[in-house]
């Protein structure tokens, strides 16, 4: 029941994208887009681990690393979210259906599911950092019994920013998880919580000896998320977060992803924190 | 120790027309543009024969010797690199039409190569690239098939430039596997004649095929005289004892400032290093918008764009670009692969157009370590 989906043999074809076709496109956010994507062969998407990265490239334009955001345990499509950030990303949040495009992968090392099998999760989500856990949500959800308490920490700058609003209302409202939404900044007609979303981890009922925390989102975010889950009791090693770097090869060969001596494509892009904090603590690693 | 050979420089000669008989491109040293680069080789007149290189930190400057040694000098600016890991290359075409998107693996290149007086030190560079490109989670295939049918006629150092270190790097000056011949140059009142051995089968029954003898003691002599030429030449060392976690205890040390201020962060130390692997990947599009290419090309840790993500640069300063390099080369590199990523062969040094040496600077840091302080600020976050 839990993905273990390894990344794919490796040689020119690791090099070589596969043709899928844009099957859907959902606008998330002014610069958001979510791309469902399905193979052009006609054959499944690659299976894959929440957590895990496609390498997405537009024709004539580039190729940019992009989380895996979709349901793991849906074979006919591919999902990923994109935030324009640059002429790749506002290339592919350009496509329209039908379009054609190449992927990659998919890549990396994801989040530590079996490990969480049983245990009490908690989830501290910045930004378009919600994209690459949305597929752990999947997982919890399909599989309920199978975990512990779930706490899901969602914070984006203001309402407009937020992901997926239509999916985190219904969750919300079915209650199988406690989510939890807060916004840097209100707006008018904005009822929910207001603050980063690590400030909310002390109000949290933790039992540190069964929890495990994962979070993805700004640097400076998941520095202060460990802080906090330190101070609620868990260690470091109980918690996971997502690191991005320039990323190009995708397989560990380019060089480009060196955070200290991890190729972060290989390695990573999910590490345990206590591996990372005192990097993290470095100037311009 | 295998049986010592010797081969004339007549039957030398017919060793190099003996390997492009068997299909092997010959490629070696030559001169062009005031150095020695290594190139596709027609014959032994290629050679730089009767040049010899002075190099130190920032120099670089070929001189005539008063002999007509074909190997009377160490290493240029080029590396075997330029043959295995080549600077550019082509990994995928794609064509859009009305049939769709096609994708076209470039074929994998199939050249036997012969390498001609490949030196200690760049045996073990290739070593190092034949463990980041074959022995990791992941084969890169071009690599693999550039490698696969490799000759190497190594050629033992008879001396040694000022900025060579391979004998505290544990990596030279004598060749002692990696090669299917070894030779060492002589050229003395007996003659102008190699002293060698085979390393391998392959190498046994190429040699079996030209003129050649027994070493005599008086050759093995005049060989030994070479390799200890070499060493007592060798014009700098590297304490590497320790370096792994000296560098990584330093982080915040103030040298790394004071590098800084020299270095011009041109990248150059990265483009002769013969184990430096990076690369960037590169879109080429027709204007028709047609067709697209997939290129590979050596990239630099100096560049700004290298640790580009959205919205900036992870390594913005020189401080931090020329960090990331050494400790990558000197103590990551045993995180990632095992050892050092350093042979010693100097290149990073003659090449660096102010001459920053890396042995001074492990130096400077041995010196005055200061362990790591709290960070004053956090990392670079996503904006």
């Amino acid at each position: 029941m839990t993905p273990t989906a390894e990344p794919p043999a490796t040689g020119p074809s690791a090099f070589l994208p596969r043709s899928f076709r844009v099957a859907a496109v959902h606008r998330e956010t002014a610069e958001t887009r979510t791309l469902e994507l399905q193979p052009v062969d006609g054959r499944p998407a690659p299976a894959f681990v929440p957590g895990q990265f496609t390498m997405v490239y537009v024709f004539g334009v580039g190729e940019v690393p992009m989380s895996i955001t979709g349901d793991p345990a849906r074979d006919d499509r591919l999902v990923h979210t994109v935030r324009v950030v640059g002429a790749v990303s506002r290339a592919i949040a350009g496509l329209r259906r039908g379009a054609e495009i190449g992927i990659r992968g998919p890549f990396g090392r994801g989040w530590p599911l079996t490990e969480a099998l049983g245990r009490d999760l908690i989830i501290v989500a910045g930004g378009v950092g919600l994209a690459p856990l949305r597929p752990v949500i999947y997982h919890v959800r399909a599989h309920r019994a199978a975990f512990g308490r779930v706490s899901v920490l969602y914070g984006a700058r203001t309402p407009d920013e937020l992901l997926y609003r239509r999916e985190l209302a219904r969750w919300r409202r079915d209650g199988a998880i406690d989510l939890q939404v807060t916004v840097d900044r209100a707006s008018a007609g904005w009822t929910g919580l207001v603050g980063v979303p690590t400030l909310r981890l002390r109000q949290l009922t933790i039992d540190p000896a069964r929890t495990l925390a994962l979070t993805c989102g700004p640097e400076v975010m998941m520095r202060y998320a460990v802080r906090e889950l330190e101070h609620c009791g868990l260690d470091a090693a109980q918690v996971h977060l997502s690191m991005e770097r320039n990323m190009q090869c995708a397989v560990g060969l380019c060089g480009h992803c060196q955070f200290g001596p991890d190729f972060l494509c290989r390695s990573g892009p999910v590490l345990r924190a206590d591996r990372v904090l005192p990097r993290l603590a470095i100037r311009e690693l | 120790m295998p049986a010592q050979f010797v081969l004339s420089r007549a039957a030398f000669v017919e060793l190099l027309a003996a390997l492009r008989a068997q299909g092997y491109r010959l490629m070696g040293p030559t001169v062009r543009d005031g150095a020695i680069v290594y190139d596709e080789l027609s014959g032994v007149d290629d050679l730089p024969i009767g040049w010899t290189d002075e190099q130190d930190g920032g120099t670089y400057r070929l001189t005539r010797r008063d002999d007509a040694a074909l190997f009377g000098y160490t290493v240029g600016p080029h590396s075997w690199k330029q043959v295995f890991h080549p600077p550019a290359v082509k990994l995928w075409r794609a064509v859009r039409d009305e049939r769709g998107l096609r994708l076209e693996a470039e074929p994998l290149p199939a050249a036997k190569t012969a390498l001609i007086g490949a030196r200690a030190c760049d045996l073990h560079a290739i070593a190092i690239q034949d463990t980041t490109f074959l022995h990791g989670p992941v084969v890169d295939r071009r690599y693999e098939a550039a490698r696969r049918d490799t000759f190497v006629v190594a050629i033992q150092c008879g001396q040694a430039a000022r900025t060579c270190f391979c004998a505290s790097m544990g990596t030279g000056p004598r060749a002692s596997a990696g090669f299917d011949l070894a030779l060492t140059e002589v050229l003395d009142e007996r003659g102008h004649r190699f002293v060698g051995e085979a390393g391998t089968p392959a190498g046994e029954a190429v040699l079996a095929r030209l003129p050649h003898r027994p070493a005599a003691p008086e050759d093995l002599e005049a060989a030994a005289q070479r390799h200890d030429a070499a060493l007592a030449q060798m014009g700098r060392r590297l304490d590497a004892g320790g370096v792994r976690e000296l560098l990584q205890e330093n982080l915040d040390h103030p040298r790394w400032d004071e590098v800084a201020s020299r270095c011009l962060a041109c990248g150059n130390c990265t483009m002769v290093c013969p184990t430096c692997f990076c690369t960037a990947t590169s879109d080429r599009g027709d204007l028709a918008g047609r067709e697209a290419e997939r290129w590979q090309t050596w990239d630099s840790c100096f560049t700004m764009d290298f640790s580009y993500v959205h919205g900036g640069s992870v390594r913005r300063s020189t401080k931090s670009r020329y960090r990331q390099w050494l400790t990558h080369k000197l103590s990551t590199w045993f995180d990632q692969f095992g050892r050092s990523g350093c042979v010693g062969c100097g290149r990073c040094i003659t090449w660096c157009p102010v001459g920053i040496d890396l042995t001074e600077e492990v130096r400077a840091i041995r010196e005055t370590p200061s362990r790591p302080g709290p960070a004053a600020e956090p990392s670079h976050g996503h904006p």
